[in-house]
């Protein structure tokens, strides 16, 4: 039972703390970095809402919004959720399974173009 | 007990970098996670399994739109406000999404200084965390009064397909909750901190086991997600 304990709460009377074992003394960052990151997610949020304020349109509005999207999705991912210092065992297992979405939503758009395209044939344009 | 010493060998032993680590890891015996406690694994693979029901959520949402023959509600339109004498696009959810990016900062800085021991500035960040996220949902219910005032409801809206108020609500809506659910958390983990429940050992009145201050780290990956969905929500059915 100790044993289990001691196992569950880190690494414990280890002299030398290798990089994976940061959890030892739990997440110890400076706050700087929290603070710059906070900055970067305003900015990137700001460019975002920019997007919209000056009514991008077509393909650049669009791969705007992925690319900071997917910016500040791996900043709160990296650094607030502490993914970046964790073991790849556990970054692997939480980061490629929502990967497989990608397929789904390749079928489900062959899907909505088939629905569409029912939709048009048998009612008309709307 | 061979077997016990061995697993325990096999915890401390240093693995490679890189890919052919996380293979030892994961051909390991007993546990893939190593050094990381069952809680912080559990409140991922949680997350993880909300990652593909918001997923699924997003999903429906671009069939509907793709699918539908008549116009969608543009929704730069739809969430404008009138302020100052003129309509600005989407400035409520840009203030929303501002809110709760600064409950994430305040949820991160909380989690560094309660690992650092600093009880009252870890209890006061996540008090402030989740007065933001009570912000937040205050904002969300008066988004929701108004377009429930002009007419939108789940089936249909004046503006065009009648997905949108389905779809509008359930997402946000399921957010929403999430957002509630958290700052209940947040509470209670702050109560905690400032009694110094961490420290003295008390056992929780729920699981009977004793605290640490990793609860304050598990507590802002919950809090962190919930921002994270709002990114994707923010993107895919706000600005798109």
């Amino acid at each position: 039972m100790a044993q289990a304990e001691a196992q569950d709460h880190g690494l414990h009377g280890h002299a030398a703390p290798a990089p994976a074992m940061a959890h030892a003394e739990g997440q110890q960052h400076p706050i700087k970095l929290y603070l710059v990151v906070w900055g970067w997610l305003f900015i990137l949020s700001a460019c975002s809402y920019a997007v919209d304020y000056f009514a991008l349109q077509g393909m650049l509005r669009w791969s705007l919004i992925l690319i900071f999207m997917m910016l500040k999705a791996g900043l709160i991912v990296a650094v607030f959720m502490h993914m970046a210092w964790e073991r790849l065992a556990l970054s692997y297992a939480i980061i490629v399974p929502p990967l497989v979405i990608l397929v789904f939503v390749a079928i489900m758009v062959i899907e909505s173009r088939y629905t569409e395209i029912t939709r048009v044939l048998s009612f008309g344009a709307g | 007990m061979a077997e016990t010493s061995l697993g325990h060998v096999d915890h401390t032993a240093p693995r490679p970098p890189g890919l052919r680590g996380f293979i030892a890891d994961w051909s390991s015996d007993q546990r893939a996670f190593k050094g990381v406690s069952w809680g912080k694994a559990m409140m991922w693979i949680f997350l993880l399994s909300d990652t593909f029901i918001f997923g699924c959520f997003l999903l429906s949402y671009m069939t509907a739109r793709m699918s539908t023959v008549v116009p969608w509600p543009n929704p730069s339109e739809v969430f404008a406000l009138h302020l100052f004498g003129q309509n600005i696009p989407l400035i409520l959810i840009a203030i929303m999404t501002f809110v709760l990016i600064s409950s994430s900062g305040t949820m991160a800085m909380a989690v560094n200084f309660g690992y650092r021991r600093d009880r009252r500035k870890t209890a006061v960040l996540m008090l402030l965390t989740a007065l933001l996220g009570a912000t937040f949902v205050g904002m969300q219910a008066f988004e929701w009064t108004k377009l429930i005032s002009e007419g939108v409801r789940p089936w249909e809206n004046p503006w065009g397909a009648a997905q949108f108020g389905s779809t509008f609500f359930m997402i946000t809506g399921f957010h929403g909750t999430h957002v509630t659910i958290g700052v209940i958390f947040l509470l209670i983990v702050a109560r905690k901190v400032w009694r110094g429940d961490y420290e003295t050992g008390e056992r929780g009145f729920f699981t009977s086991r004793r605290g640490q201050y990793e609860s304050v780290e598990i507590m802002g990956l919950y809090w962190h997600f919930v921002d994270l969905v709002w990114v994707f929500i923010f993107a895919f059915f706000y600005l798109w």
